[in-house]
């Protein structure tokens, strides 16, 4: 218990380091606009990827519409920011939570009949309501149809994104497990036998998949304000699928994992824009090569805590026994 | 009054009558076998009573309460806990995780405390944890707790599967071919470890088996299914000599 205790304290202030580390750096102009508008981007791919992986890896229901949920939180959050009157620093807190609540009761009126499917049937809905939704946004006056959506306040700065990222991966990775998890991974393994040892599936199934569309909702409201305008184009399919590939890439199932490939497939296409057209022949290729020599992803179910590699540094540099076996 | 009712219980599939006019009735603490050659409707009785499918007709009542029309879930949580036929365990989590996920229905904390880890969610997991492995000491599985459910050897992944189904405190337990695929050394251990069960809690058990010897050796009470109908009723004794079973297991003319 106390060992947990300091693994906890230590996690909190590495993340905590990390943080400051990048605020001194940004704040003394080492990282300049651009790499800040990088690292915002990570964040904002990381709340997708690890809120995609619980419903993907955890829940197990393949759902193509992810960028549809972002979108939703996106323009809910927007429009809250700019028709508000209040003050852009108290609107955007509130225009956050409006794109949360707005993407988890779009998420819940989606999930009442996608929820009843499974496999590719799920899928197939879930990509069609990412599609209904774009064009949804493309045919409405208040979200400015395909010219999109201008003028948004840019308040999303790398501490916001930093700090909900960091909220979203710890809320997901507690949830995994607690009791409400174990239920969600079970439905995964076998519902038939889920249910008969007494869990409410439908229930759960909708715990996750309305929290995951919450969090893409969180996830578009930061974009919303980071890049300051909207068009419906960026949430189509293809971005969905980038957002699976991430999950899929990193371990089904590894919260770590999709931190991990996020980072990378944020990173890589901006390091390859000479190669921009083939970006998504290079993402073939990659899941091609992953699903034959190793179909789990990088880290398959595997998670580390930042306070483990403290441990396994100390143990190297400073022999010391590491003693105690990942939480 | 009987733990576990049925009146006059059916099913029709499409033109099939896979199960009709089954009275059947559980006492408390009895052990009950449901035999009959392949087809019988064995298993079809345990996906009634576990509501998987609807009844066409009839009723069942548990502890005298009509529990038709509930679903699969409910069931389990109001006392009638199964296994299947053909192993399902949720294969790639742990042992201990596998018993956790059933005792879910009898904790309370609600999702944010998990989230936030408050001390309830503390409280309640600790004390789950400790009830699970108490259960899985009870069937000789504590030292493979944290491997994971697909890595037991069969007969433990059996064992598994009870453990499981009794994590969910039932009144009655549902055994589907618990045998199945064993070996006789692992049939004898595990009617050892069904006597057990029955001797440590308080609990009813229906079991389907196509071993004789298996059946004869545990259960008080046997029903005999064959093309959806119960053909003989009675003790084992009774069953072996009884003709009816006979013809329908050696496929023998009637007299």
């Amino acid at each position: 218990m106390k060992k947990k205790l300091i693994s906890y304290a230590v996690n909190l202030l590495l993340t905590a380091g990390i943080y400051t580390v990048f605020a001194l750096l940004i704040q003394g102009g080492v990282i300049n606009r651009y790499y800040e508008g990088l690292l915002i981007n990570i964040g904002i791919n990381i709340i997708l990827a690890v809120s995609l992986n619980l419903v993907t890896g955890f829940l197990g229901q393949l759902v193509l519409g992810h960028a549809g949920f972002m979108s939703v939180g996106a323009y809910a959050a927007a429009l809250v920011t700019l028709n508000s009157g209040l003050p852009e620093a108290a609107a955007f807190p509130l225009a956050l939570l409006a794109g949360m609540l707005a993407a988890a009761i779009v998420g819940f009126l989606i999930g009442i009949p996608a929820l009843r499917m499974k496999g590719d049937y799920l899928a197939i809905i879930t990509l069609g309501f990412g599609e209904i939704i774009r064009v949804i946004v493309l045919a409405l006056d208040f979200t400015g149809g395909a010219r999109g959506l201008r003028g948004i306040p840019s308040l999303a700065d790398f501490t916001w994104v930093y700090v909900l990222m960091a909220v979203t991966v710890y809320v997901i990775f507690t949830l995994i497990r607690s009791r409400q998890g174990r239920a969600i991974i079970s439905i995964r393994e076998d519902e038939i036998a889920a249910e008969a040892a007494g869990i409410h599936t439908t229930y759960y199934k909708m715990l996750a998949f309305v929290l995951a569309a919450a969090l893409a909702g969180l996830a578009g409201g930061l974009y919303a304000h980071h890049i300051g305008i909207l068009t419906p184009a960026k949430f189509d399919f293809n971005y969905s699928v980038e957002i699976l590939i991430m999950v899929v890439l990193g371990g089904m199932g590894s919260i770590t994992g999709s931190v991990v490939a996020a980072i990378i497939l944020t990173i890589l296409p901006e390091a390859l824009r000479s190669f921009a057209d083939y970006r998504m022949v290079l993402y073939s290729v990659v899941l091609i090569i992953m699903m034959l020599f190793k179909p789990s992803g990088l880290l398959g179910e595997f998670e580390f805590s930042l306070a483990s590699i403290g441990r396994k540094l100390r143990a190297r540099f400073f022999g010391g026994a590491v003693s105690r076996k990942e939480d | 009054m009987a733990l576990l009712e049925t009146r006059d219980l059916g099913i029709t599939f499409g033109g099939l009558q896979a199960l009709q006019h089954l009275d059947l009735s559980l006492e408390p603490r009895e052990i009950v076998g449901l035999i009959g050659p392949n087809g019988a409707g064995k298993t079809t009785v345990f996906n009634l009573l576990t509501s998987v499918y609807p009844p066409t007709t009839g009723s069942i009542t548990l502890d005298g309460v009509s529990i038709v029309g509930k679903k699969t879930y409910q069931i389990t949580q109001l006392g009638i806990a199964r296994t299947f036929q053909n192993i399902r365990l949720f294969k790639d989590i742990s042992v201990i995780d596998n018993v956790k996920i059933a005792m879910n229905a009898q904790m309370r904390y609600p999702t944010l405390a998990g989230i936030l880890r408050l001390p309830s969610y503390r409280r309640e997991e600790q004390e789950v944890h400790s009830r699970a492995m108490e259960l899985l000491g009870i069937f000789s599985l504590e030292e493979f707790a944290q491997s994971k459910a697909k890595n037991l050897p069969y007969g433990k992944q059996r064992k598994l599967e009870m453990a499981r189904a009794l994590a969910a405190n039932p009144k009655v337990l549902l055994l589907d071919e618990p045998a199945a695929g064993m070996n006789p050394t692992e049939t004898q251990e595990l009617m050892e470890t069904i006597s057990l069960i029955h001797r440590t809690f308080d609990i009813a058990i229906l079991l389907i088996e196509h071993d004789m010897s298996f059946v004869m050796g545990i259960c008080q009470r046997l029903v005999v299914l064959d093309y959806g109908k119960v053909i003989a009723r009675g003790t084992p004794e009774e069953i072996q000599k009884n003709p009816a079973v006979i013809a329908a297991y050696l496929g023998g003319d009637e007299e």
